[in-house]
């Protein structure tokens, strides 16, 4: 494929020192996944982290060699000669912690019990993320990255780096983020956890040990989101009023095409997602608010952030609107940090992100020449 | 031009060296409709100004990041809510006002921004632009070059015409320079200068 970092294969770090959650859970030892792309330079300044979103994981760019289809989730983003140049950067992506792509989640054997975590594997959040993501820096001896970058719940976590970690950040990409979810967005979520709780095979989280997984409530909650993702004219564009045989049947089968789409990638997305990192994802989104211990004040939790931002977001998303990216940059206004804000007209919604857009393309490809710029001059 | 090069620059823009001449060393500036990011830059490189700058348009906006200044995307019209009250030691306004609607409600918004404001503007006073009136056409100049059927120019004004509006608006002007061609307009400014550049603040 042309501009792919190719043929990819991921790698495992184990951490023995305890992590403290946020809960004041304990996790006395976990593993993460990670894959990297491009070479890191003699100073080790050119490293980007790309942090994930609630689906995401790893496998950010490239194919694995046993499975052409197996494309990484931002590989139109990420490659040589794409606006993140894996001939200029090292880039970096893991599976977070509570994952089900290989770090250590609920899914995970607990070391204590031999029996999968399930319902004992802890709640966490964006600010436990980017602390075991620090370990990984620490490990790979990247002291600053030059980026950390993400879109929705991974700009979360990229914005959370400037807080807890202000030296070890010189830029912040932002995408379709915000800076804590809205009520209704909160609403959304249970909606979704609750489809999830109420599966009779949920076995209160420890469905593993009875062989079966809750299929039918993750299917719901897929189902539920992916709607929340796309634009009202980005479905009616692509599926209308549709119906798959033509006319109305009186029934209850799937009839509409967009029936059809949202069963199909609702099993497709039960199929290798587990629920509880469904729900753990959803909780950590909920949580994410880095305001909330300074007295509801953005402008005071931003007063630590010393990095650059970008900060993207794109006018047909509802799930996390251009207003809720202008509230961010206000108050990176207000620390007088460095900000520029682009709002992309696109017609995809909340996952324009993850679109090869040509104007949002162009903008990220411009600001990131001028991030190598720094390390190259 | 090269947005790299000051001396380049204000040869080719004469009113960004009226501007810089007025914005000591490490003020901050919010640049208004900010284009390519050229007069940012430039009082970056001269004055080592802390600049934003906004603009609505795409291109632009790549434009600005590629010359290094920070630009929030967005529309003038509809207010500078974006921006805290006091935020910043000038506000600037470069040859856009005349293509503002809401003219009146923005030249308020940048002294509620800003300690002072700054414009500049094509006058429509100047000699050549009355000329051509005279001989039944809209001018069409290098300050004016638009034909009347694709100009953005929506609010055309004179010098006497913005002063009139400063001294309806309790806006106090404090210093004003007018130019063509680069050379400093002193007699008949009115009558003689091409573009204008203003100093105001919010009358006590």
């Amino acid at each position: 494929m042309e501009n792919s970092v190719g043929i990819v294969s991921a790698q495992r770090a184990t951490f023995d020192t305890p992590l403290t959650c946020s809960s004041g859970a304990v996790l006395p030892r976990y593993e993460l996944v990670y894959e990297t792309y491009g070479k890191l330079n003699g100073d080790k300044s050119n490293a980007i982290l790309v942090c994930h979103a609630l689906s995401g994981h790893h496998h950010v760019a490239g194919q694995y060699a046993d499975d052409p289809k197996s494309t990484g989730w931002w590989d139109n983003m990420i490659g040589p000669g794409k606006p993140i140049d894996t001939e200029k950067f090292f880039v970096i992506g893991l599976n977070n912690l509570g994952g089900c792509h290989g770090s250590t989640g609920p899914s995970s054997i607990d070391p204590q019990t031999g029996k999968p975590y399930g319902a004992s594997f802890p709640v966490v959040t964006v600010e436990d993320w980017v602390a075991s993501q620090a370990r990984l820096a620490d490990m790979l001896g990247i002291e600053q990255f030059a980026a950390v970058v993400g879109g929705s719940l991974g700009g979360m976590q990229a914005m959370q780096w400037s807080l807890d970690f202000p030296e070890r950040v010189r830029h912040v990409l932002a995408i379709a983020t915000a800076p804590r979810l809205t009520t209704e967005n909160i609403a959304f979520n249970d909606v979704a956890r609750n489809a999830i709780l109420t599966d009779p095979d949920f076995h209160g989280g420890n469905y593993y040990e009875h062989g079966v997984v809750p299929k039918r409530g993750l299917r719901l909650a897929r189902m539920l989101g992916h709607i929340t993702y796309l634009s009202d004219d980005a479905m009616a564009d692509k599926f209308g009023r549709g119906l798959r045989s033509g006319k109305y049947n009186y029934g209850y089968d799937i009839e509409f095409e967009i029936e059809s789409y949202l069963r199909y990638q609702g099993d497709k997305f039960a199929a290798y997602f587990d629920a509880n990192t469904y729900l753990l994802m959803t909780k950590a989104l909920d949580y994410f608010d880095p305001a909330h211990r300074h007295g509801d004040d953005l402008n005071k939790a931003f007063a630590a952030a010393q990095a650059n931002f970008l900060v993207l977001s794109f006018t047909t998303d509802w799930r996390f609107s251009p207003e809720r990216s202008r509230a961010i940059v206000k108050a990176l206004l207000h620390n007088r940090l460095n900000v520029s804000y682009g709002e992309i007209a696109s017609t995809h919604g909340h996952d324009s992100f993850l679109m090869p857009h040509a104007h949002y393309h162009a903008l990220m490809r411009a600001y990131l020449e001028r991030i190598a710029q720094e390390f190259s001059a | 031009m090269s947005a790299h090069d000051p001396a380049e620059l204000a040869a080719a823009r004469p009113d960004f060296a009226a501007i810089a001449a007025w914005i000591p060393q490490g003020a901050s500036v919010l640049d208004l409709g900010c284009g390519d990011g050229s007069l940012l830059r430039y009082l970056q490189d001269t004055r080592q100004a802390r600049g934003y700058g906004v603009e609505i348009s795409d291109a632009n906006i790549i434009a600005c990041i590629r010359n290094g200044v920070n630009v929030i995307q967005g529309d003038l019209e509809s207010g500078l809510s974006g921006f805290e009250s006091s935020a910043f030691d000038f506000v600037v306004l470069s040859q856009t006002l005349q293509a503002t609607r809401h003219t009146e409600a923005l030249v308020r918004e940048m002294l509620r921004v800003g300690r002072e404001g700054i414009v500049s503007f094509p006058n429509f006073g100047y000699w050549k632009n009355r000329l051509n009136i005279l001989r039944g056409h809209m001018p069409v100049s290098r300050d004016l070059p638009y034909q009347w059927y694709d100009t953005p120019n929506v609010h055309l004004c004179t010098l006497g015409d913005f002063e009139t509006f400063c001294g309806e608006h309790q806006v106090h002007i404090l210093e004003r320079r007018v130019m063509t061609g680069g050379s400093e307009i002193s007699a008949l400014p009115n009558l003689l200068g091409s573009t204008a550049v203003y100093r105001f603040k919010r009358a006590a």
